[in-house]
């Protein structure tokens, strides 16, 4: 595969997690359970969103057409879409979007972590920018989970079940593809295979400590670097894109 | 107008969501320049997803023409990452006058080692009896505090 095809595809994904994520954060606004929870997890959703922007930017440039940030964040069909699936999932009750989150938040560490050392300047400049917002992230997710886990029975039975829940989707998540190789060769980006014991540890100490079970492997939903999408994402799209796909161009 | 002059006039643009605190004060600028008489000025985010940068630039341009520039460049760099380091002296006591606790720099309090959050002196009664509310307050850059002593809840402004 062309290097240039391969960098523009691995920007997109990472971009996509990014935004999508962000957006189903931002979903809770005015919801949240408390204020500051309320706070705390729009913030999260902004800095995703910004690293969105520096990503899809930078995508972009590297694709050669001419499009800029927002035409890569509002005009795509769901096919072209490239975000894990994890990152779609329905909020829910407050364990669940803490489940996906933390869930998320250790890979994306952890793969951030690897792309502060990228052969790719501007990769590593965004990821250096960015790790400092995720680890941030990660802490607060961390402890949710600890004191959703480490509560009362209904709390320690409800995450348990969101954690259940989501399982199925984090295999998603280390699914590799040429384009992964290609970027993993030219030292752009780590290779996910060498990730996943550790992010496996580091979940399941932490589970360990919130009193939960660590759910077991089964069935692995996958198919996001095809842009095969779960049924919740036509939604989002519809909610996202809906200004543009109404007044195409508009701007305010 | 030479480059410290430059500077003096850079150092006018306030942050636009804590009003004591100057863009310089705040190290988000990074490079005042000028080429053939026109500055070139490089900024940064605190935060990725910083929706001031903006209004900073808009500000930052207003500047410039009240000064009778009319060619100028801004230009937007995220590497080096910035750092609370890069507030002044002279900014964290802004911040401390305004209500805001500056960010704490030597790490020498037990907490942090023990992944606690940080003890944080209270800028209005300067009380180190303070907690933590929450990681995030009105701004993606500030944690939320309260005081053990006097009460009052106050911003952080988070060391990164």
């Amino acid at each position: 595969m062309e290097q240039k095809q391969a960098l523009f595809n691995y920007l997109l994904r990472l971009g996509d997690n990014a935004a999508i994520l962000g957006h189903r954060l931002s979903e809770w606004c005015g919801h949240g359970p408390e204020l500051e929870e309320d706070i705390a997890i729009i913030n999260t959703a902004l800095d995703l969103l910004g690293h969105a922007r520096s990503l899809y930017t930078y995508a972009g440039e590297v694709e050669g057409k001419g499009r800029d940030e927002d035409d890569i964040a509002y005009l795509r069909i769901e096919r072209e879409y490239r975000n894990a699936l994890i990152c779609e999932l329905p909020n829910g009750h407050y364990g669940d979007t803490i489940a996906r989150q933390f869930l998320f938040d250790q890979f994306n560490y952890l793969l951030f972590s690897e792309l502060v050392n990228s052969t790719d300047e501007t990769v590593a400049a965004i990821a250096a920018k960015a790790i400092k917002e995720i680890r941030y992230h990660l802490r607060r997710s961390t402890e949710w989970t600890l004191r959703l886990g480490d509560g009362t029975e209904e709390s320690h039975n409800r995450v348990q079940q969101s954690f259940h829940d989501v399982w199925m989707y984090t295999g998603d998540l280390f699914v590799q593809d040429e384009s992964d190789k290609a970027v993993i060769e030219a030292g752009i980006g780590p290779d996910l295979t060498l990730l996943y014991p550790v992010w496996q540890d580091k979940v399941k100490e932490v589970l360990k400590e919130a009193t939960l079970e660590m759910p077991e492997n089964g069935w692995m939903q996958s198919g996001s670097k095809q842009g095969r999408h779960t049924e919740h994402f036509g939604y989002i799209l519809s909610e996202l894109q809906y200004m543009q796909r109404a007044y195409p161009g508009c701007e305010w | 107008m030479n480059e410290k002059e430059l500077w003096n006039l850079l150092d006018e643009v306030m942050d636009p969501e804590i009003p004591v605190l100057s863009l310089v004060d705040l190290g988000v600028v990074r490079e005042a320049k000028l080429a053939n008489g026109n500055p070139e000025i490089t900024i940064t985010p605190t935060y990725s997803g910083c929706p001031a940068m903006k209004v900073m630039e808009e500000d930052i341009e207003a500047v410039l023409q009240g000064a009778g520039f009319d060619e100028y460049r801004i230009k937007t760099v995220l590497s080096p990452a910035w750092t609370t380091d890069w507030i002044t002296e002279k900014g964290r006591k802004a911040l401390q006058e305004y209500g805001i606790a500056p960010p704490e720099q030597a790490t020498s309090d037990k907490n942090v080692l023990l992944g606690h959050p940080k003890e944080v002196t209270c800028p209005h009664c300067k009380s180190r009896q303070t907690k933590m509310l929450s990681q995030f307050g009105s701004t993606p850059c500030k944690a939320l505090y309260q005081c053990n002593d006097c009460k009052e809840p106050f911003d952080y402004f988070k060391c990164i």
